[in-house]
């Protein structure tokens, strides 16, 4: 039978709750576990989890909001961080923000109207020798300069025409 | 790779096997004789934790890595988890034995998220070798380690907000006492080291407390690895022994020119090239390795804003001094900027800053203001009364 995004969602949580435990020390990993596949955590899915733990779902709306790396709002196939501490400051991280707002047409904090992209700031992720550096989802960039952002979203739109259907394909069970 | 040629050139396991072969007590025994403190900046003597986590009487303990390596400046344990993963896992598991804990885990900061695969096929290999799991190279002591990854918080860095985070809640930090070691996670006595401090104990183990008391300084024993970053010519990971001075540091990395150092990262002291003969060990200049070079084209009302506006964004907002603390700085600091901060309204900026030092719960809030008022102190002749063409040199 054909299931619906929503008994889809339920069904991982669930799964995911089983195999960590129906208590509160699951929280975290579940929420990026939902965050990773839907690119975002929805009033459902936060209720979905509030049941399979037991708690109260602004418990996890409290929780979720709370770390950079959750939250509710959603987020682009592909997340580009770029550090804005004081050593990729010091490396002109300013021109690196402005070529990817260029290339992309948005500014930081919004996602391309594709859904492809979502542009954000980051605090000091470890690269401070070798900066500016970003993110994107979880590979790390360093040394970029202004001409090589748009070589890292042509790698980005390369490998996102691969696995375009990813998310769309249907679920038998 | 050799980044860290003593940690390289240790051999795996020597220390371990040692440490299986001791008492408790005796284990305790090396780690105090060798003087090793916390190396993630707070420098807690490490057998004193160690001893209050070993007598606390408990069902379960555990052996807490602290692996969210936020400071603005430090990349040292992305680079000791990069390189010498094994000496990491290997302190964990002497950590254990010392204690009495059966479970380990490695509290890996969300952006590093790239090394878990990694991290995860050397604990696979480790399990396979018999150096975690039920019977840890037949020496009759359980520990296995899993990785638990941090969803992006610099307050996580705190230890009990650390916890907060394992546990499923905000990561906000609790009061203190109850101190981890007696009240941790789930309630059990928990033992929180940074990722450097857990390589060190294992180093300490195979090489003796003399060998590394044989480093450093009567109060700052060993050596120190730095992450070295800003206007210098070679930046990147060092180990220098502590008690080094600030003028030395730079001579070696390359950035002898510079007017200011900032140590400790963000919630450290602004140190002005007047005071680079003083020394970087915890009787000095304390740090958790971070060292960022400011050369003499800064402005460093620049860079007291970006760390204000780091503060700003990373402040959990749970206790009023610091949420609120360290917006009032930040405007203070535009204020600097534009030219519009009377001395009157300056004096009372550093009176909250005291104030944030006093008042605010964890170490975050205590720590934010350091740079402002040693930049305040230290650049003042620099602050007053600009206009926008004025620049500092």
């Amino acid at each position: 039978m054909l299931m619906t995004e929503r008994d889809r969602v339920t069904g991982e949580i669930k799964s995911l709750a089983d195999k960590l435990g129906h208590n509160r020390t699951s929280m975290v990993p579940i929420l990026q576990d939902v965050k990773r596949k839907y690119h975002q955590i929805d009033s459902f899915a936060m209720q979905v989890i509030a049941d399979e733990l037991g708690i109260h779902p602004v418990e996890v709306y409290s929780v979720a909001s709370f770390y950079s790396f959750l939250g509710e709002h959603t987020q682009g196939k592909f997340v580009i961080r770029l550090c804005r501490t004081i050593s990729c400051d010091m490396q002109d991280k300013d021109r690196v923000a402005r070529q990817l707002e260029n290339d992309l047409g948005i500014t930081f904090g919004e996602t391309t109207a594709d859904g492809k992209f979502t542009l954000e700031w980051a605090n000091c992720m470890g690269m401070c020798d070798q900066g500016p550096a970003l993110l994107v989802n979880d590979r790390v960039f360093a040394k970029v300069t202004p001409e090589r952002v748009h070589e890292i979203l042509q790698e980005c739109r390369s490998a996102f025409g691969q696995h375009a259907m990813e998310r769309k394909e249907v679920h038998l069970v | 790779m050799n980044t860290i040629p003593t940690f390289a050139s240790m051999s795996p396991e020597v220390g371990l096997k040692k440490a299986l072969g001791l008492t408790r007590p005796d284990i305790i025994a090396e780690i105090s004789a060798s003087g090793l403190k916390g190396r993630g900046g707070a420098g807690f003597p490490t057998a004193v934790k160690w001893n209050f986590a070993a007598s606390a009487k408990a069902d379960r303990k555990y052996i807490i890595c602290n692996a969210d390596e936020g400071e603005p400046g430090t990349f040292k344990d992305r680079v000791i988890l990069q390189d010498h993963a094994d000496l990491v896992f290997e302190g964990m598991t002497i950590a254990a034995k010392a204690v009495g804990a059966k479970e380990g885990i490695l509290f890996l900061r969300g952006e590093y998220t790239y090394l878990r695969n990694h991290l995860e096929d050397v604990l696979k290999r480790r399990r396979e070798q018999k150096l975690l799991g039920k019977d840890v190279l037949g020496a009759n002591l359980e520990f296995d380690i899993r990785i638990f990854m941090g969803a992006g918080a610099y307050i996580c860095g705190e230890e009990t907000a650390l916890i907060e985070c394992l546990e499923g809640f905000r990561g906000e930090p609790r009061n203190r006492p109850p101190f981890p070691v007696n009240t941790g996670f789930l309630d059990r006595p928990s033992v929180v080291n940074n990722v450097e401090t857990l390589a060190w104990a294992a180093c300490i183990l195979q090489q003796g407390a003399d060998w590394f008391k044989s480093k450093g300084t009567e109060k700052s024993t060993g050596i120190k690895i730095f992450s070295i970053s800003g206007d210098c010519e070679r930046p990147g990971v060092y180990e220098f022994p502590l008690g080094i001075t600030v003028a030395e540091l730079l001579a070696k990395v390359g950035g002898s020119n510079a007017r200011a150092v900032q140590i400790g990262g963000a919630s450290g002291q602004c140190i002005p090239a007047s005071e680079f003969q003083r020394s970087i060990a915890f009787e000095d200049i304390p740090t958790g390795g971070s060292v960022i070079v400011f050369g003499p084209q800064r402005d460093m009302l620049d860079v007291l804003h970006n760390f204000l506006e780091f503060f700003v964004d990373e402040s959990c907002g749970q206790c009023t001094p610091c949420r609120l603390g360290n917006r009032k700085l930040l405007e203070g600091v535009e204020m600097l900027k534009a030219g519009t901060c009377s001395m009157a309204y300056l004096r009372e900026l550093c009176a909250l800053g005291e104030s944030m030092q006093l008042s605010s719960k964890c170490g975050l809030g205590q720590s934010s203001p350091c740079a402002f008022l040693s930049v305040v102190k230290n650049f003042r002749d620099e602050l007053m009364g600009r206009t926008n063409s004025l620049t500092h040199a």
